[in-house]
């Protein structure tokens, strides 16, 4: 047989290449890899997204239980460690657990899901509740939405939120008008959430880097949702699949497994609704959602150390329908604000945040609203690093914000 | 083991798979017309709808050997305009497909290498099975060393070709250089067998300033206008109807050149779980009613990542397909080289007849490697189903095997070809890595055909950002550094 004649390949190869990175076993690419990230040695600023001692993860049980969203029981209970896939299988188990009327399935979702977020679910509550489906997005989300239309609660996976599209017609057409078109006689889609991935991991290039939530925010009937850490992504997605309008579910995967925190043990609800300040500052509001949020982050250490200026950050949470309120009660306090987002920033969603902002606290403005987003182009492998905004531009932008 | 069948096309007007009639005696379907001709005079003729009786008088169209009609009171037949030759029955008996017997997959070689037809033999010159084998081997040896580098972080993401190897080398050597290609991602063999060159290939891989995409695509997203082969797009199922489209301008192109000149055919290849998306059968309809040179030819390996073709579909695999769509289908192993290149060559020739038809080959193969770096298939199926495989049959060892029948190859020989291409393949890894990335003005030009005036303030920020910035970007591993973008600034739109 060829394969005994063959001499151990393995071996040459170790020679020949030798290794400048450790070797990983078994690990999901897309969302690990650190050789692949941006930044020189020398970098102050980029690159310093420390996702061990990011003010945005709870990293002690203490402030997890702070949090004045939660009900008394949970806040009196106990928290784990875990990171944000985990946290997404929680939830997914515990509606499983108790609402027989909850459905997961998807593309590969039976072993687990390409990012492992339901893993053991098929097992331990059968393949007639939790189920692969053909590979076909278009097909999945309208058989979720005709399985929500008669009473069930389907939570459907679309694998990155790059393939949605076949399924845009079901999505737009159908989820979103099921409710309005059906009038008096109320049938609608409620219970209907459609999971996704999405997001830049330094890698993905065109197809699975992309955010695209921006085409579902210009859709009235639907929500849209995305978490920005373990302890949001179990509270927010246990809301979505209680709530009785269609969500979209977006999961920022570069944190399926960087972002690790202290999350309740218990169940827990968070509102659909409401924006979270998740800093308070007097000088500039910098409004954004997901992944970027840490990039934020580590840009107001920087730039608050380096101009003495003091910066307030919200986190949308629900991209549509938004928190207005509380965007516009910190913008009117700091007469400043800055939106940023990884997708393209023309007719995004800093597009709606700042037309909002100049609409409704015109008067209170010392600065005109900065969107910090992706440039005008589509993610190139080699490119993404410039495109995705980084702690450089956020920490730029709150200078030329203050400065103007 | 699959039986000697002859490479018999199921051509869906005159098969009787599936048997969709039941028809009774004296009366017999017209197996006379062609399916599609019925269809298309059937449709343009207005006077159907208007008058029955009319068109029975007129001399010949395709349909009149229906001999009576559904207005007459010994109709055996009814002129419904979606199923033409439909027989009236009064059994009422429901089409089970799981009764019929499944479609037949057609080999050239036993799995011992054997020929099985010695009649027709296996069509392929000594010379040129040696050239294929090379490749196969070649194919396998990149894989292996490119899966071994991803797993050390020098390049983000690859896929193998393991057990797939004959079925992209194979049906690619059937078909003519200029014929255009449309592939999912797992054709690597299609584009080394078109010529695609090891340098090629990594300065893809690495994404490097030779790299035709310019550094834009993810690894394996091959594509090269010069060997007609469209860049993969990491979609599932888009390029079918892409594949379609492209006929039909080939089709026009053919019916429109010097008679002389060489006619093309589009083929394009996918998966069998790129086959349940939406895509697939819009593609092979549209194919089908515009009547296009196209070959579509279905990789099935088992596998769509994890899920097994038991959740991916309830029919008789992806050929049973062709007949609905009323197109001419192929089962092919894909295991035997020599089978791939005969079918392949009998759908071209298919595909070209009367102008154009579609064709669809499903070649059968199993998914030896993982889907690709970022998946553990041990997670889904088991090892010893996977080195099941392995050891039972590939389209690399079958091949090798009738080879050594013909005493055109053995041990040393095997020896020194795979130290040579592993020499080769690894000096021009070493010669890709240490090029460096491509300019960096390439991530805004070509997404319109222009710049936009957004995209040159956008352009003009980042630049600004960049020079302002120095220490925080490694501007200078990219082609150019940040002058790159004053060139492309520089540029008039």
């Amino acid at each position: 047989m060829v394969a005994t004649t063959i001499p151990p390949m393995r071996a040459l190869c170790r020679y020949l290449l030798r290794p400048q990175a450790p070797v990983y076993p078994r690990c999901h690419h897309l969302v690990r890899s650190k050789r692949h990230s941006s930044a020189p040695a020398g970098a102050r600023l980029n690159n310093t997204v420390e996702y061990d001692t990011t003010p945005i993860l709870h990293h002690t049980s203490r402030t997890a239980l702070q949090n004045p969203e939660l009900p008394e029981d949970v806040r009196k209970g106990q928290t784990k460690r875990i990171n944000l896939y985990t946290a997404i299988n929680e939830a997914l188990r515990h509606a499983l657990q108790t609402d027989e009327r909850t459905l997961v399935f998807g593309e590969d979702v039976q072993f687990g899901g390409v990012f492992r977020c339901t893993m053991n679910l098929a097992t331990d509550f059968g393949t007639e509740r939790v189920f692969n489906t053909p590979l076909s997005e278009q097909g999945l989300v309208g058989f979720a939405i005709g399985a929500a239309s008669e009473g069930m609660r389907p939570v459907a996976e679309i694998q990155f939120a790059d393939y949605v599209y076949p399924a845009f017609d079901q999505i737009v057409n159908e989820a979103a008008k099921y409710r309005y078109r059906s009038g008096s006689s109320g049938v609608n889609c409620g219970g209907l959430v459609i999971r996704m991935p999405s997001g830049g991991v330094g890698h993905g290039a065109l197809y699975h880097s992309q955010s695209p939530e921006a085409l579902f925010t210009h859709t009235p009937g639907l929500r849209v949702v995305i978490p920005r850490s373990p302890t949001q992504a179990k509270g927010l997605l246990l809301s979505s699949i209680r709530s009785n309008d269609p969500i979209i579910f977006m999961e920022p995967k570069i944190l399926y497994r960087a972002a690790v925190e202290q999350v309740p043990v218990a169940p827990y609800y968070l509102p659909l609704d409401k924006a979270e300040v998740l800093k308070a500052g007097k000088d500039v509001t910098i409004i954004s959602y997901g992944t970027p949020l840490y990039t934020c982050s580590a840009a107001i250490k920087a730039a608050e150390k380096d101009f003495g200026c003091s910066v307030e950050l919200i986190d949308l949470r629900t991209i549509f329908p938004w928190d207005r309120a509380t965007v516009l009660d910190s913008v009117k306090k700091t007469g400043r604000a800055i939106v940023v987002h990884e997708s393209m920033m023309n007719a995004g969603v800093g597009a709606e945040v700042a037309a909002t902002i100049q609409e409704k606290a015109f008067l209170r403005l010392e600065a005109p609203v900065k969107r910090v987003t992706g440039w005008a182009t589509h993610t190139g492998l080699q490119y993404e690093k410039f495109i995705i905004p980084d702690v450089t531009r956020v920490y730029d932008a709150i200078r030329q914000t203050l400065d103007y | 083991m699959t039986p000697d069948v002859p490479l018999v096309c199921i051509t869906p007007h005159i098969s009787p798979w599936p048997a969709v009639f039941h028809v009774k005696p004296p009366f017999k379907m017209s197996l006379r017309s062609r399916y599609s001709r019925i269809c298309h005079d059937a449709f343009r003729r207005p006077s159907i709808y208007a008058n029955v009786s009319q068109i029975t008088r007129k001399a010949t169209p395709a349909w009149q050997t229906c001999r009576s009609v559904a207005s007459t009171p010994n109709a055996q037949k009814v002129l419904f305009p979606g199923a033409l030759n439909s027989e009236f029955t009064d059994t009422l008996e429901v089409l089970r497909p799981s009764n019929n017997k499944a479609i037949p997959t057609y080999r050239v070689l036993d799995q011992y290498g054997e020929v099985i037809n010695k009649e027709i033999g296996v069509e392929t010159e000594d010379g040129e099975a040696l050239e294929l084998y090379k490749n196969m081997v070649c194919l396998s040896i990149m894989d292996l060393i490119m899966f071994e580098a991803q797993r050390q972080g020098r390049l983000s993401f690859y896929m193998v070709s393991a057990g797939e190897e004959g079925i992209a080398i194979g049906s690619a050597s059937a078909l003519n250089p200029t014929d255009v290609i449309f592939c999912q991602y797992r054709e690597t063999g299609v584009y080394m067998q078109r010529g695609f060159t090891l340098d090629q290939f990594m300065n893809q891989l690495f994404a490097n300033t030779k790299d035709i995409g310019l550094g834009r695509n993810m690894p394996v997203h091959y594509g090269t206008e010069k060997l007609h082969i469209h860049t993969i797009s990491s979609t599932l199922a888009t390029q079918i109807p892409h594949a379609a489209g492209a006929a039909y301008a080939l089709k026009m192109q053919n019916m429109t050149q010097s008679p002389d000149a060489e006619k093309r055919i589009v083929v394009c290849y996918f998966g069998e779980g790129a086959a349940s998306e939406g895509d697939f059968h819009a593609a092979l309809n549209i194919a089908a009613t515009r009547q296009v040179p196209a070959v579509f030819v279905c990789r099935n390996n088992g596998y769509a990542i994890s899920t097994p073709t038991s959740d991916q579909y309830r029919g008789d695999g992806i050929a049973s397909r062709g007949a609905g769509y009323g197109i001419p289908t192929l089962r092919v192993d894909g295991n035997d080289i020599f089978a791939v290149r005969r079918a392949t060559k009998q759908a071209r020739k298919l595909a070209l007849e009367n102008d154009g038809q579609p064709v669809l080959i499903e070649m059968m193969a199993y998914r030896v490697g993982h889907h690709s770096t970022s998946d553990d298939s041990f997670a889904y199926r088991q090892k010893i189903e996977v080195e099941d495989w392995k050891r039972r049959d590939n389209p690399i060892t079958r091949l090798r095997k009738w080879l050594e029948g013909r005493n055109l190859w053995d041990e040393d020989k095997e020896r020194e070809l795979r130290s040579r291409k592993r020499k080769e393949v690894l000096s021009a890894f070493d010669r890709a890595e240490k090029l460096k990335k491509p300019a960096i003005k390439n991530a805004f030009a070509d997404v319109w055909e222009d710049l936009t005036e957004e995209q040159r303030s956008h352009v003009e920020e980042m630049r600004d950002i960049l020079k302002r910035y120095p220490k925080e970007y490694d501007v200078d591993h990219h082609e150019g550094g940040v002058e790159s973008l004053d060139e492309l600034l520089a540029k008039k739109s």
